[in-house]
């Protein structure tokens, strides 16, 4: 089996067809295997060639994740590839650029560094599947991404991660929106993973918006870190996080952090853990005004599946495992703001897959 | 279609229901009346076969089959329906997919249908919110019916689905549980009711009145209500432990 079927396989949301992306990278362990964009509007760059090629993207480079931030960002600092993906001005860019960092080999330390800028009144939607091949034992998958969200553009950034038991990631990111932009991310990994340690931080302008979603599985000696935080910079600025998490087992420490600093800013931090069988779910929302008329708000609510609703829906005919699926696909849905229809229908797909995995 | 003998149960700690007998032939809607408390809400859990209580003595029959020992799906599956009283709320499961899964599993109703009896309630917009997330108290009792409109079952159970609405919805909620029975002939329905309000738009044939876990009264529903209104529950009980008519008509059905 090639690699391109192997991922397909992996069902993280990587097609390689151009009829429905807008472009394609691929990344095997530190190699390229292809960059190539099928639009106008978009541009989709081996990382280090893009370095090459542009001299003011050095000037990108560990703007908004600072290189001595720890361990990893210095591992990743000083041999990297990756991806650079850009936008055109006012550009629409209909379908998805897809990205997909591969690991191959065993013991690999995969090092990447991408950048992504959605220009002036652009629209952009990544999606990223990352996953890896059954001689990949023991993996350590670094990946830094900056992100750039120009005035008034748009941004939504989807992650559809399938890792194994033996895999530790090192998500690094950083996102500056700029005044009016909107930047969205959306996070799911519902397999199995060692230890997965992300907490995205964005910087936001006046009028911006973020929006950061995130689904995850917590099984067997998983442990799961994983948040986001927002620093709300300017006037009216606003951002949402709603996390998901299930637990059969491991751990899993939802985080959220906003700050408000920015004239009238508004941030809400919505926080729901599901304990399936066992685990640990540990929510640790921080909320921080630095005004007076900012406002911020946040729930969390950790539960098991409740008995009421699962006799509820058998009292309907449902046996007790479906009335259960039932119940936790209610869970797991979101209404996805901010991307496309299709988007969400291989967001919803790869959720229900997962689902299916878990239960 | 349905018969409960000599039942008691409850919880592990507190025995709710105190020797139970309920008799219900084929197409009779049958009423209980009773108190808070006095176990009737507890009674359809144990005949749907709710985990929440369990049964000491007695069984239960439906088409003469034994069912005390089947769980909640199987006998909801041989055509057992309930409307709960206050049902839980279903995060993220929006009411039309539940409908569809109710359809698909009992291809007895089709989805314009449904559409149709939810019109007919006046409230096909609800079919789009997730299931009871912040349903009023009329639209809860609504959003039962759809269901079991859904699912089609020949004995309906309808716990106060007059209780907390106002009087034109009880006046639909009527008009819907009759649609429902007439379906199919031979369906029957057991309605608990507090205030009696659903009456004054069905014809019941049997009323019950349950104090303390028992069924204590049974005789013609207008009267038994007529009496409740004028003497309390346990004036009509005295009465009718003395076997005084209790009404105009009938006095020969209290039991």
């Amino acid at each position: 089996m090639g690699i391109k079927e192997e991922i397909k396989k992996a069902k993280i949301g990587i097609e390689f067809d151009e009829r429905v992306r807008s472009g394609s990278f691929l990344q095997v362990d530190q190699n390229v295997e292809f960059s190539e964009s099928f639009s106008n509007s978009v541009e989709v760059l081996e990382i280090n060639e893009a370095l090459k090629r542009y001299d003011w993207l050095k000037k990108y480079m560990w703007r908004v994740i600072p290189k001595e931030k720890d361990d990893y960002t210095r591992i990743a600092s000083e041999e990297f590839n990756g991806y650079f993906v850009r936008s055109f001005k006012g550009e629409k860019v209909e379908f998805p650029v897809e990205t997909c960092l591969y690991m191959n080999s065993p013991e690999e330390v995969q090092k990447v560094h991408n950048i992504v800028i959605a220009e002036e009144s652009s629209e952009l939607h990544l999606v990223t599947g990352c996953t890896l091949s059954k001689r990949a034992k023991f993996g350590l998958h670094i990946g830094i991404t900056e992100f750039f969200v120009k005035k008034g553009a748009k941004l939504s950034y989807t992650m559809i991660h399938s890792w194994r038991d033996d895999t530790r990631v090192m998500p690094r990111s950083g996102i500056l929106v700029e005044k009016g932009g909107t930047y969205v991310s959306n996070y799911l990994n519902t397999s199995p993973v060692k230890e997965l340690q992300t907490y995205p931080t964005a910087y936001l302008d006046d009028d911006a918006k973020a929006s950061f979603n995130s689904i995850v599985f917590g099984y067997r000696s998983s442990i799961i870190d994983i948040g986001s935080r927002a620093y709300l910079r300017g006037e009216k600025s606003k951002v949402e996080m709603i996390s998901k998490s299930i637990a059969s087992g491991g751990e899993i420490i939802a985080r959220g952090q906003i700050i408000g600093e920015g004239k009238g800013s508004k941030g809400h931090l919505e926080c729901n853990g599901l304990m399936l069988k066992d685990g640990i779910i540990r929510t640790i929302p921080e909320l921080e005004a630095r005004r007076l008329d900012v406002e911020l708000s946040h729930e969390a609510a950790i539960g098991k599946v409740a008995e009421e609703e699962i006799e509820y829906l058998m009292s309907r005919g449902l046996s007790e495992e479906e009335s259960i699926s039932t119940i936790v696909g209610g869970f797991l849905s979101f209404d996805i703001k901010g991307v496309p229809d299709y988007l969400k229908r291989e967001i919803n797909k790869a959720i229900e897959v997962g689902q299916m995995r878990l239960l | 279609m349905l018969k409960v003998a000599y039942l008691h149960a409850g919880t592990d700690e507190v025995e709710i229901l105190k020797g139970v007998n309920l008799y219900v032939r084929e197409g009779e809607i049958h009423v209980i009346f009773g108190p808070n408390g006095s176990g009737k809400s507890t009674l359809f859990h144990v005949i749907i076969g709710s985990r929440k209580y369990t049964i000491k003595k007695g069984r239960i029959f439906f088409k003469g089959e034994d069912v005390t020992e089947l769980g909640i799906n199987e006998r909801s599956r041989l055509g057992i329906g309930i409307a709960f009283q206050k049902p839980p709320t279903v995060k993220g499961l929006r009411l039309i997919d539940l409908v569809r899964l109710l359809l698909s599993k009992y291809k007895r109703v089709s989805e314009d249908e449904v559409l149709k009896f939810s019109e007919m309630l006046g409230v096909e917009h609800l079919l789009e919110r997730e299931v009871n997330r912040g349903f009023s108290g009329g639209e809860l009792k609504k959003g039962e019916l759809i269901q079991l409109f859904a699912q089609d079952p020949d004995l309906i159970m309808l716990d106060e689905p007059d209780s907390g609405v106002d009087m034109e919805s009880v006046e639909v909620i009527g008009r819907a549980i009759e649609i429902m029975l007439r379906r199919k002939d031979g369906r029957s329905a057991i309605i608990v009711t507090h205030t009696g309000e659903i009456l004054d738009h069905l014809n019941a044939d049997v009323a019950h009145m349950m104090i303390d876990g028992r069924i204590v009264c049974m005789g013609e529903p207008d009267e038994i209500l007529d009496s409740i209104r004028r003497w309390g529950y346990s004036g009509c009980l005295e009465r009718c432990m003395r076997g005084e008519t209790l009404g105009n008509k009938g006095g020969d059905k209290k039991g």
